[in-house]
C-alpha cells in the first residue's frame, strides 16, 4: 500500500461523510432482523419460505441477522471510523481545550463573523481590566496578551464541550467492545477450531459427549437451567441455531419451591423461585428466592427467573368408555409428561400427558349492554373496564395416540364454566396442531359433576335401555288416556325408533333420515315432533337414572329442562369427539418447574462505563456551548471585540449582542463607578 | 451597577412563591415519606428526594411551570379528597364525574387539545394575535387536566387494589396521555424561549393526532381500564425509563413539525407568517438535541432495565432494536447539520422523516412485529 492511499484511506475512514453513511447503513440493517423473526426453529422457516429461499436467508444469516458475519463488519467498521475519528481530532481537540489563542493577529479577528469596534477614554489598563473582570464574572476564562501598543484580552468558556466529543465517540468504541466481549464470538471461536460439538434432538442430556459441554470457567454464556420443584440441576442448556450445548455450572441448584401469585382478576403478579446454591468446590449452600426483576448473582453468574413449566404434577383421571351403552370408568394416574397404555379389547390406545395449567385466566364477561351513551360511559374512574378476566381454573392437555402412531390433542377443563348462566365443562379437541379446539360443551348437573350427563348418555345408546325408556315415555305421554294398545305400541316404536336414530349419528343423524324419508312438505313438522320425543325421552332417561341410584328425582323446572337440551346437543357433539373415552380430570398434585436462566456476561462492566461515558458525552457536547471571546485592546482608545463558537446558534448571537452592549457601557463609565463593579 | 447584570445568578432572582414552592414541595415529599415510606424500597425512596430539588429547579426556571404545578397538585388532591377511598364515588359526585375523575379529566385533556388546535390554525391564518394567545391558554390547561387526570389516576389504581397501584405509565394508552403533554410543554417551553406562537399550529396538529389515536384506542378498544402490572413491569426502571423516553419521542415530533414549517416557508406558503428560517432551524436542532440526550438516557436506562428483568443488556428484542434506529438516525442527523453546508432542506426533510421512524418505533413495533415488549399490543 502506498502512502497517498493509505493516508486517503484513513481521510475516508474519519470522515464525517463515512460517519453519516454508517450510522444510516448500521440503522437499515439492525431493521432487517426486526422484520423476520430471529432465532426460530429452522423447520419454522423451512416452512415460511419454501427449500429455495430458506437456503438463500441462511446464507445470508437471516435468522441470526445480529450474529451474522456481515452485520459484525458493519459495527467493526463503526469501531474502526469512530476510533480513527477520535485519533484524528483528538489531538485537535484537547489542545482546543487548553488554548486560549491570546498571539491571535489582529488580522484574523477582524475575519471573525461576529466582531465589532467600540471606543473608550479609559487607558489600556484600566479598559482591559474592567473586560477582564467582566468577563470572568460572566464565566469566562481569560488571558492577557500585552503586545505593542495594545492588549489583547482572550477568553474561552465551555471548553468541556470538546472533551465531550472524546467521552462520547470513546464510547461507542468501548460499547462495542464490551458488547463484543459478551456476543457470542467465544464460542464462535470454539465451534469453528471444531473442538465443540452442538448437540440435537433429544438425547439423554447426562449422556452427552463433553464435545457438547462448555466447561466451568466459559468465558460469556446465556443458558436456561430447567430444575423441577424438590429436585437438583447443575447445568444449563445454550441453546444455538437448532441445536444446543452444554453450560456446566460451578454449583448445584435445589428448586425448593416455586410460586405463582395472582392478582385478584387472575392475572399473574409474582413468580419466584426459592433455590438453594450448594458451590461443588466448597460445599457451602446458600438459600435466595429469585423473583423477575430481582435475579441474583453468585460468582459472575447472574441467575434470572424465565420462566415456569410443569415439572411432573401427578394428575388423578377418570377415563370415561365412550363405547355405546358402556358406561365403564377406569381410574387412572399419572405424571405430566408419562404415555399411558390404556389397554382396551378392540383398539389399544396411549394416553400422552402433555401439560398440566392450573390456572386459566379467561375473558369471561360478555360485552356490556347497558349501551348507555357511550361518552357516559367513558366518564368517571379508569378502574372501569368491559373486561372481565376470571381464573376459570385448571385444565390438562392431552393426546390420544392409536396403534397406527394418529394422535389427536384434547384440551379439558376441570371445572364446570358458566356460560349463558349455565355450566359447563368444556373439552376440546383438534387434529392438528394449527388448529383451534373444537369444544363440547358438557352441563354440569345440579351437583356441579358431569355424572348425570354421562349416565343419560350411557342409558340413551344402550338399546335396552331405550327400549325400556321408550315405554316410560309412552306410559307418561298417554297417561290418563284410555288409547288402545296398537296406538300405545306404535307411539313406543316410534320413540324407540328415533331414539336409536340419535344414539347413531345424533340430530345429525335424525336429519338425514328426515331429508331421505320424508316430502319436503312435512320434514319441518316432522322435525319439531322428534325433538319434543327425544326430549321427553331423555326425560324418562334422566328420571331412571335417579331411580337406578336411588336418589331422589329432578323437579320437572327450568333448570332440568336446559339441562335436558343441553346434554342432548352434548352427547349428539360426543359422536364427533374424535376418542372413544372421554378423559376426566378429578384432581392432582401441583409439581412446578422453575426455568432459570444464568448469564455470565464479563463485558457488561465496560458496557456500562461506555454508556456513562456516552451519557456524560453527550451532554457536554450539546449542552455546554464552547465560546471564545477577544477584546484587542489599542493606545488609540479603539477596541475591537471578536467571538466565535464551535456550534453556531441563535442565542450565540443574542450572548455576542449582549456582551458587546454590556462591554460597551462599561467602557463608557466614568473612572470612579467602577467600585461597584465586581458583586 | 445594577445595568449589566443581565443574567445575575439563579438564586438571586427567586421571587417569594418560587421558595413556597420549594418549600411545599419538600414538605410534600417529607409527608409522603413518613406516611409510605415503609413501602418503598431505596431506588423509590431516592427518586423521591431527588424528584424535590428537580422539580424546585424546573419551577424556578419558569415560573409558568411552578404555577402549573400547583395547580395540578391542588386539582389531584381536590380528587383525591373527593373519592374518600370509595371508587364508587366517581359516578356518584358531581365534580367526579364531569371534571376531576381520571377519564374524565384525560377527557378534557383530549377536547381543550383540539379547541387548541383550531385557536392556533385560526390564529396563524387570521392574523388574529388574540386566537394564538387563546391557543396557548388552551394548551396549558390541556395539560392542566391531563397531568391531574394522570394523578387520579394513579390514585385510583391504589383504589383498585393495593397490589393493583402503580404509576401510570404502563401501557399504550397511558403513555399516549403523556406524549400528548410532554409535547405540549414542550412547545410551551419554546413558545417562551423563542416569543412566537407561530409554531403552535403545527406542534398542536401531531398531539391533536396522538389525542385522535387515543380517542379510537379508547372508544374502539375500550383501552382505558386501569389493569394490574405484569411481573416483568414491576420495576423502579419503569418510573424514569418510560418518561425519559416520552421526552425523546415528544422532541422528536416537535421536531418534525418544525420542519414541516421550514418546508412550508421555503415553499412560500405561509412564508411572511412564520418564524424566519433561521429562528426554525435554530428550533429544529434545539429540538433534536434534547431528544437525543434524553433518548440516550432512556435506552441506557432500558438497557439496564433490561439486564435485571430478562438477563441481558442488550438482546435485539424488535423495540430495542428500533430504539437504536431511531438514536443512530438522529446521530445521523447531528452529524449532517455540522456537515458544512447542509442545513435546510434535506435537514428539514431528514427531520419530518425522522417523525416517520419514531412513529413506528412507538407504535408500529407493537402492531408489526411481536418481542418481548407487549405491554401496548393493538
Ligand atoms: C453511534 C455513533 C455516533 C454517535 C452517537 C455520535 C454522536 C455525536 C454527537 C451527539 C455529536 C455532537 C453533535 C452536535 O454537537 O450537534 C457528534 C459530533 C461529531 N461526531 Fe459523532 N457520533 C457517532 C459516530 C461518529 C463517527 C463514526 C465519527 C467519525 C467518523 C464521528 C465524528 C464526529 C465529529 C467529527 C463530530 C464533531 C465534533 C466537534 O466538532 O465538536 N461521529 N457525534
Amino acid at each position: 500500500m502506498n502512502r497517498s492511499f493509505r493516508h486517503n484511506l484513513y481521510e475516508l475512514f474519519s470522515s464525517m461523510r463515512f460517519a453519516i453513511s454508517l450510522l444510516t447503513i448500521l440503522a437499515i440493517a439492525s431493521a432487517i432482523g426486526t422484520v423476520l423473526k430471529q432465532g426460530e426453529a429452522y423447520n419454522a422457516y423451512l416452512n415460511q419460505f419454501g427449500p429455495f429461499w430458506f437456503g438463500i436467508f441462511e446464507r445470508l444469516g437471516l435468522y441470526a441477522v445480529y450474529h451474522a458475519g456481515w452485520f459484525l463488519t458493519i459495527l467493526a467498521f463503526l469501531v474502526i471510523s469512530t476510533s480513527l475519528c477520535i485519533l484524528r481530532q483528538a489531538p485537535q481537540m484537547l489542545h482546543e481545550m487548553r488554548t486560549y489563542r491570546e498571539h491571535a493577529k489582529e488580522s484574523s479577528l477582524r475575519q471573525f463573523a461576529h466582531r465589532a469596534e467600540l471606543a473608550t477614554a479609559l487607558s489600556v489598563e484600566q479598559a482591559g481590566g474592567r473586560i477582564e473582570a467582566h468577563l470572568r464574572q460572566q464565566g469566562y476564562q481569560t488571558r492577557r496578551n500585552a503586545r505593542a501598543g495594545a492588549l489583547l484580552i482572550a477568553a474561552k468558556a465551555g471548553s468541556w464541550n470538546r472533551l465531550g466529543y472524546i467521552l462520547a465517540h470513546s464510547a461507542i468504541v468501548t460499547i462495542c467492545i464490551g458488547g463484543l466481549l459478551d456476543g457470542d464470538l467465544p464460542l464462535n471461536l470454539h465451534l469453528w477450531l471444531g473442538n465443540k460439538q452442538i448437540a440435537r434432538g433429544t438425547q439423554s442430556l447426562d449422556r452427552l459427549p463433553p464435545a457438547s459441554r462448555l466447561p466451568v470457567d466459559h468465558w460469556s454464556y446465556r443458558g436456561n437451567i430447567f430444575v423441577p420443584e424438590g429436585k437438583r440441576a447443575d447445568f444449563a442448556t445454550v441453546n444455538i441455531g437448532d441445536g444446543f450445548l452444554i453450560q456446566e455450572l460451578p454449583f448445584d441448584l435445589i428448586l425448593k419451591k416455586f410460586h405463582v401469585d395472582y392478582y385478584s382478576t387472575g392475572a399473574p403478579k409474582r413468580f419466584a423461585s426459592d433455590v438453594v446454591l450448594v458451590d461443588k468446590k466448597t460445599g457451602i449452600s446458600t438459600a435466595r428466592t429469585i423473583e423477575v426483576n430481582k435475579p441474583f448473582t453468585y460468582q459472575g453468574i447472574t441467575l434470572y427467573q424465565a420462566s415456569f413449566e410443569d415439572g411432573g404434577s401427578v394428575l388423578r383421571l377418570k377415563a370415561h368408555s365412550l363405547s355405546p351403552g358402556s358406561g365403564e370408568v377406569l381410574d387412572l394416574t399419572g405424571a405430566v409428561g408419562d404415555a399411558i397404555r390404556l389397554t382396551r379389547r378392540d383398539a389399544p390406545l396411549t394416553l400422552e400427558l402433555t401439560n398440566l395449567r392450573p390456572i386459566n385466566v379467561e375473558n369471561i364477561g360478555s360485552p356490556r349492554t347497558d349501551t348507555g351513551n357511550l361518552l357516559e360511559k367513558h366518564l368517571g374512574s379508569g378502574a372501569k373496564s368491559d373486561r372481565d378476566l376470571h381464573n376459570v381454573g385448571p385444565s390438562i392437555l392431552f393426546k390420544l395416540r392409536d396403534n397406527a402412531g394418529q394422535a389427536r390433542e384434547f384440551n379439558s377443563y376441570m371445572l364446570p364454566i358458566e356460560q349463558e348462566g349455565r355450566r359447563f365443562f368444556l373439552a376440546g379437541v383438534r387434529d392438528a396442531q394449527a388448529d383451534d379446539f373444537r369444544y363440547m360443551r358438557i352441563p354440569a348437573d345440579r351437583e356441579g359433576t358431569m355424572t348425570t350427563w354421562f349416565e343419560l348418555r350411557t342409558l340413551l345408546t344402550d338399546p335396552a335401555a331405550r327400549a325400556q325408556i321408550a315405554r316410560r315415555f309412552t306410559a307418561a305421554a298417554l297417561k290418563g288416556d284410555a288409547v288402545s294398545e296398537t296406538l300405545r305400541s306404535k307411539l313406543s316404536d316410534t320413540t324407540e325408533h328415533t331414539l336409536g336414530l340419535y344414539a347413531d349419528g345424533g340430530y345429525e343423524g335424525l336429519d338425514k333420515f328426515i331429508r331421505t324419508t320424508l316430502p319436503a312438505a312435512e320434514q319441518q313438522k316432522a322435525a319439531e315432533v322428534f325433538v319434543k320425543v327425544l326430549q321427553g325421552a331423555a326425560w324418562e332417561a334422566l328420571q331412571l337414572s335417579r331411580e337406578q341410584r336411588q336418589l331422589a328425582p329432578w323437579p320437572m323446572d327450568g333448570i332440568s329442562a336446559a339441562f335436558i337440551n343441553d346434554s342432548l346437543n352434548a352427547i349428539s357433539d360426543s359422536f364427533h369427539y374424535g376418542a372413544p373415552v372421554f378423559i376426566e380430570m378429578t384432581g392432582f398434585d401441583l409439581v412446578q418447574a422453575s426455568v432459570i436462566q444464568a448469564t455470565r456476561s464479563p463485558g457488561q462492566y465496560i458496557v456500562y462505563l461506555g454508556c456513562a461515558l456516552l451519557i456524560a458525552g453527550v451532554c457536554f457536547m450539546l449542552y455546554v456551548r464552547e465560546r471564545r471571546f477577544f477584546a484587542l485592546v489599542k493606545e488609540d482608545g479603539s477596541v475591537l471585540l471578536a467571538m466565535s463558537t464551535n456550534r453556531k446558534t441563535l442565542d450565540f448571537e443574542e450572548t455576542f449582542v449582549r456582551h458587546r452592549d454590556q462591554l460597551q457601557q462599561l467602557l463608557t463609565l466614568p473612572e470612579s463607578d467602577h467600585g461597584t463593579h465586581s458583586g | 451597577m445594577e445595568l449589566i447584570q443581565a443574567n445575575p445568578p439563579l438564586l438571586r432572582r427567586l421571587a417569594p412563591l418560587d421558595w413556597a414552592a420549594a418549600l411545599l414541595l419538600a414538605l410534600g415529599a417529607a409527608y409522603a415519606f413518613r406516611s409510605y415510606g415503609g413501602y418503598m424500597d431505596g431506588y423509590e425512596k431516592a427518586f423521591l428526594v431527588l424528584a424535590v430539588p428537580t422539580f424546585s429547579w424546573l419551577a424556578w426556571q419558569w415560573s409558568a411551570l411552578r404555577n402549573l404545578m400547583g395547580l395540578i397538585a391542588l386539582l389531584s388532591l381536590a380528587g383525591i379528597s373527593l373519592y374518600q377511598g370509595d371508587l364508587a364515588r366517581a359516578e356518584q359526585v358531581f365534580w367526579l364525574k364531569y371534571f376531576l375523575s381520571s377519564q374524565t379529566a384525560i377527557g378534557w385533556m383530549c377536547a381543550l387539545f383540539f379547541m387548541a388546535t383550531g385557536a392556533f390554525w385560526l390564529g396563524l391564518l387570521a392574523r388574529s394575535d388574540f386566537a394564538e394567545r387563546t391557543g396557548s391558554a388552551l394548551t396549558w390547561t390541556a395539560v392542566l387536566m391531563g397531568f391531574t387526570g394522570m394523578m387520579v389516576r394513579w390514585y385510583e389504581s391504589y383504589l383498585i387494589g393495593t397490589d393493583v397501584g402503580h404509576i401510570p405509565v404502563s401501557n399504550l394508552y397511558e403513555v399516549f396521555v403523556l406524549f400528548s403533554l410532554i409535547t405540549a410543554l414542550l412547545y410551551l417551553h419554546y413558545e417562551r424561549r423563542y416569543g412566537t406562537r407561530r409554531l403552535g399550529a403545527f406542534v398542536l396538529l401531531v398531539i391533536s393526532a396522538a389525542v385522535g389515536f387515543l380517542l379510537w384506542y379508547t372508544f374502539s378498544r375500550d383501552a382505558q381500564g386501569i389493569q394490574p402490572l405484569v411481573p416483568a413491569l414491576q420495576s423502579y426502571w419503569m418510573k424514569i425509563h418510560v418518561p425519559a423516553n416520552f421526552i425523546g419521542y415528544g422532541s422528536f415530533a416537535l421536531a418534525a413539525m418544525v420542519g414541516v414549517a421550514w418546508l412550508l416557508q421555503s415553499r412560500g406558503i405561509l412564508a411572511t407568517r412564520l418564524p424566519a428560517p433561521v429562528v426554525l432551524e435554530d428550533v429544529m436542532y434545539k429540538s433534536i438535541a434534547v431528544g437525543f440526550a434524553f433518548f440516550t438516557i432512556a435506552t441506557i436506562l432500558g438497557a439496564l432495565w433490561a439486564a435485571e428483568a430478562w438477563g441481558t443488556y442488550w438482546q435485539w428484542d424488535p423495540k430495542e432494536t428500533w430504539a437504536l434506529i431511531v438514536w443512530l438516525n438522529y446521530a445521523a442527523w447531528l452529524h449532517m447539520r455540522l456537515t458544512k453546508g447542509l442545513r435546510g432542506a434535506v435537514l428539514a426533510w431528514w427531520s419530518v422523516s425522522g417523525l416517520v421512524v419514531t412513529s413506528f418505533a412507538f407504535l408500529g413495533v407493537n402492531m408489526f412485529l411481536s418481542g418481548l415488549h407487549s405491554y401496548g399490543s393493538l
